[in-house]
C-alpha cells in the first residue's frame, strides 16, 4: 500500500476533524405538522371527550340546577364577558398572585441559600421548612385574618406562607445536588467563597431552583384561592375565589363551574406561559432534556 | 510532623514545578485508619513531563488532589510553583456555559480583563483544534472534543504545572492517540510542566520523560524510569513497546505480591 507523506501534527489535525464530524450529529427542528400532531391534537381530543361525556351526563341528573349543561356554562362566560367583568376577575387574582409570588421569591431565595450553606441555620429551620410544604396553606387563612384583618396584606401573607417554603426548599435541594466535581473544578480555578457561590454553586443549582419556583407558583395560586374563598369581602374587589364564593351563595351552578374552570385554566396558563418555558430552557441548555 | 502546602510567589522563580516531600495520607474508614500514601518524595522539574503509573486504587488521584491543594496531606509537605491547574478524569466542564464561556470563566477568575477574554478563549480553542466550538454547549460536543475543551480551560489558568488525572481513559483508542499527539505538541510549545496520572503503561511511556511507578496499599514509589526515546513518538513504536513490556512486568510483580498475603 502506498502511503502519503504527512507530518504527525498535520495528520492529527485531519484525523481529529474527521472524528469530530463523525461524533457530532446535526439535529433538525420539528416541522409544523409534527408540532400539531404531537402537541396540539392530543389535548384538543381530550377536551372534546370531556365535553361529550359532560353533555351525555346532563339528562341523567334529575335536578338541572345541580349539573348545568356546557352551553349554560358557556352562557355564563358570555355574560361575564359582555358585562366587561371577566378580565377584571382574572386580573384581580392574577395580579395578586404574581405580586405575592414575587415577594415570596425575594424572601425565599436568600432564605434557601442560608439554609443550604450555613450548617447552623439548616439544623435550626431546615426540617421545619420542608415540613411546612405539607401544611395546607388554607390553615394560614384564619390566623392571617385575625392578625391582619380582611385586606390585601392578609392575602399576600397567605401566599407568602404557601410559596416561600417551596422556593427555599427548591434552592436547598438544588444546592445539595450540585456535583462535588464542579465544586472541586471551581476551586482549582480559584472560585472559592463568594466567587464560588456566584460562579459555580448558584448556576449549578438552577434546575432545582426553577423546579422550586414552579411549585412555588402552584402553591401561591392555591393559597390565594383559599384566601379569596374563605375571606371574601366586597371591598377587596372580586377575584376568581370571590366569584366562586358569590356563585355558591347565589346557588348559581353555571357560575360555579365558570369560576372553577377559570381558576384551573389561569393557573395552568401562567405555568405554561412562564414557568414551563423557563424550566425547559434551563434543562435544554444543559442537555438535560431531549428535544421531542 | 509539619504538614504544609506552599504556593511560591508568582514572580519569584523556584527550581521546581512541584516538590513533594515525605507525604503520607490516610483516611478514616469504618475499619480504622487506612494508609493510602506512604512517604512519597518526588520533584517535578520546570518543563518536565512526568507520568504516575499504578494499579487502580493505589492512590494516584489522592496524590494529585493533594498537589492541587484540594486536600491536605496527613504528614509531609507539598510546594508548587503557583497554583496548579487540574484536569479531571471526567471533563468537569460546566454544562450551563458554552465551551468558550467555560474558558472565559477560568480567564476571569485569573483576573484577565474582560476585553481580552474573548480573543484569548478563541486562541486556546484553536490551540486544541476546536476552532468552531466557541458557542457550543458541553452536551453538543463529542467525548474527545470535551476533553480538548477541558484541556483548553486548564491551559487558560496559565499555571506552570498541569495535573492530569487519567484524562483520556474514557476515550476510544484512535481519539486517544490523536490527543496524545496534541498534548505532546502543546507541552513542547508552552514549556509547561505536566504530572500525568494513568494506569495505562503504554500511554505513560508514550508521553513522559520520566515514568514513576506507585505500588499499592499503601502507595509508595516502587521504581522510576527515564524515557530517552525522542518525541514525536507513537504508541506502536518498538522502543515504546519494549519499555512498556519491562514496566508491565514490574507492575505485575507488584500486583502479584498483594495476592500472596
Ligand atoms: N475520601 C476518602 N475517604 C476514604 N478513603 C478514600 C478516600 N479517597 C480515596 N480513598 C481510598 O484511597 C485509595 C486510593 O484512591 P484513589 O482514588 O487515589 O486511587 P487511584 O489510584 O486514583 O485509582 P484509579 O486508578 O481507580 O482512579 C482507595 O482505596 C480509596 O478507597
Ligand atoms: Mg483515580
Amino acid at each position: 500500500m502506498a502511503s502519503t507523506e504527512t507530518t504527525p501534527a498535520k495528520d492529527a489535525a485531519g484525523v481529529e476533524a474527521g472524528l469530530d464530524a463523525l461524533e457530532t450529529t446535526a439535529t433538525s427542528r420539528p416541522t409544523l405538522r409534527q408540532t400539531f400532531t404531537g402537541k396540539i391534537l392530543p389535548p384538543v381530543i381530550a377536551l372534546a371527550v370531556v365535553l361529550v361525556v359532560w353533555t351525555l351526563l346532563v339528562p341523567t341528573v334529575d335536578d338541572p340546577s345541580k349539573l348545568p349543561s356546557p352551553a349554560a356554562v358557556g352562557d355564563a362566560f358570555k355574560d361575564a364577558w359582555l358585562k366587561g367583568e371577566l378580565l377584571g376577575y382574572i386580573w384581580t387574582s392574577v395580579s395578586r398572585g404574581l405580586l405575592g409570588f414575587l415577594f415570596a421569591l425575594v424572601i425565599g431565595t436568600p432564605l434557601g441559600l442560608l439554609v443550604a450553606r450555613v450548617r447552623f441555620v439548616r439544623a435550626a429551620i431546615g426540617p421545619v421548612l420542608s415540613g411546612l410544604q405539607s401544611l395546607p396553606s388554607v390553615a394560614w387563612v384564619p390566623p392571617a385574618v385575625i392578625w391582619l384583618g380582611l385586606n390585601n396584606s392578609m392575602m399576600y401573607a397567605v401566599i407568602l406562607l404557601g410559596a416561600v417554603p417551596s422556593i427555599a426548599n427548591g434552592l436547598v435541594s438544588g444546592v445539595d445536588q450540585v456535583p462535588p466535581l464542579f465544586l472541586r473544578a471551581g476551586r482549582t480555578m480559584g472560585a472559592t467563597g463568594v466567587k464560588g457561590i456566584w460562579h459555580v454553586v448558584l448556576p449549578a443549582a438552577l434546575p432545582g431552583y426553577v423546579a422550586g419556583l414552579k411549585q412555588g407558583w402552584a402553591f401561591s395560586w392555591r393559597s390565594l384561592m383559599a384566601a379569596e374563598i374563605i375571606a371574601s369581602f366586597p371591598d377587596l374587589g372580586v377575584g376568581l375565589g370571590q366569584l366562586l364564593e358569590n356563585a355558591r351563595t347565589a346557588s348559581d351552578m353555571a357560575m360555579v363551574f365558570e369560576a372553577i374552570i377559570l381558576i384551573l385554566f389561569v393557573g395552568i396558563a401562567i405555568d405554561l406561559l412562564i414557568f414551563s418555558p423557563l424550566e425547559r430552557w434551563v434543562l435544554r441548555s444543559r442537555g438535560l432534556l431531549v428535544k421531542s | 510532623m509539619a504538614t504544609t502546602t506552599t504556593l511560591a510567589e508568582a514572580d519569584q522563580s523556584v527550581g521546581y514545578a512541584a516538590r513533594i516531600e515525605h507525604v503520607s495520607k490516610s483516611f478514616a474508614t469504618p475499619g480504622g485508619r487506612q494508609l493510602v500514601l506512604d512517604d512519597i518524595t518526588l520533584d517535578v522539574a520546570p518543563g518536565e513531563f512526568v507520568t504516575l503509573l499504578g494499579a487502580s486504587g493505589c492512590g494516584k488521584s489522592t496524590l494529585l488532589n493533594l498537589v492541587a491543594g484540594l486536600d491536605r496531606p496527613t504528614s509531609g509537605s507539598i510546594a508548587t510553583d503557583g497554583r496548579p491547574a487540574l484536569m479531571f478524569q471526567e471533563h468537569a466542564l460546566f454544562p450551563w456555559l458554552t465551551a468558550g464561556k467555560n474558558i472565559e470563566l477560568a480567564l476571569k477568575l485569573r483576573g484577565v480583563a474582560k476585553s481580552d477574554r474573548r480573543d484569548r478563549a478563541e486562541e486556546l480553542l484553536e490551540l486544541v483544534r476546536l476552532k468552531g466550538a466557541y458557542g457550543k454547549r458541553v452536551h453538543e460536543l463529542s467525548g474527545g472534543m470535551r476533553q480538548r475543551a477541558a484541556l483548553a480551560r486548564s491551559l487558560a489558568q496559565e499555571s506552570r504545572l498541569l495535573l492530569m488525572d487519567e484524562p483520556f481513559s474514557a476515550l476510544d483508542a484512535i481519539t486517544r492517540d490523536v490527543l496524545h499527539d496534541e498534548l505532546t505538541r502543546i507541552w513542547e510549545e508552552t514549556g509547561l510542566s505536566v504530572l500525568f496520572v494513568t494506569h495505562n503503561v503504554r500511554e505513560a511511556v508514550r508521553l513522559a520523560q520520566r515514568v514513576i511507578l506507585l505500588s499499592s496499599r499503601p502507595g509508595r514509589i516502587a521504581r522510576e524510569w527515564e524515557v530517552g526515546i525522542p518525541q514525536p513518538r507513537r504508541i506502536e513504536d518498538a522502543p515504546v513497546a519494549e519499555l512498556s513490556l519491562e514496566i508491565t512486568d514490574v507492575l505485575r510483580g507488584e500486583i502479584r505480591r498483594h495476592g500472596q498475603h
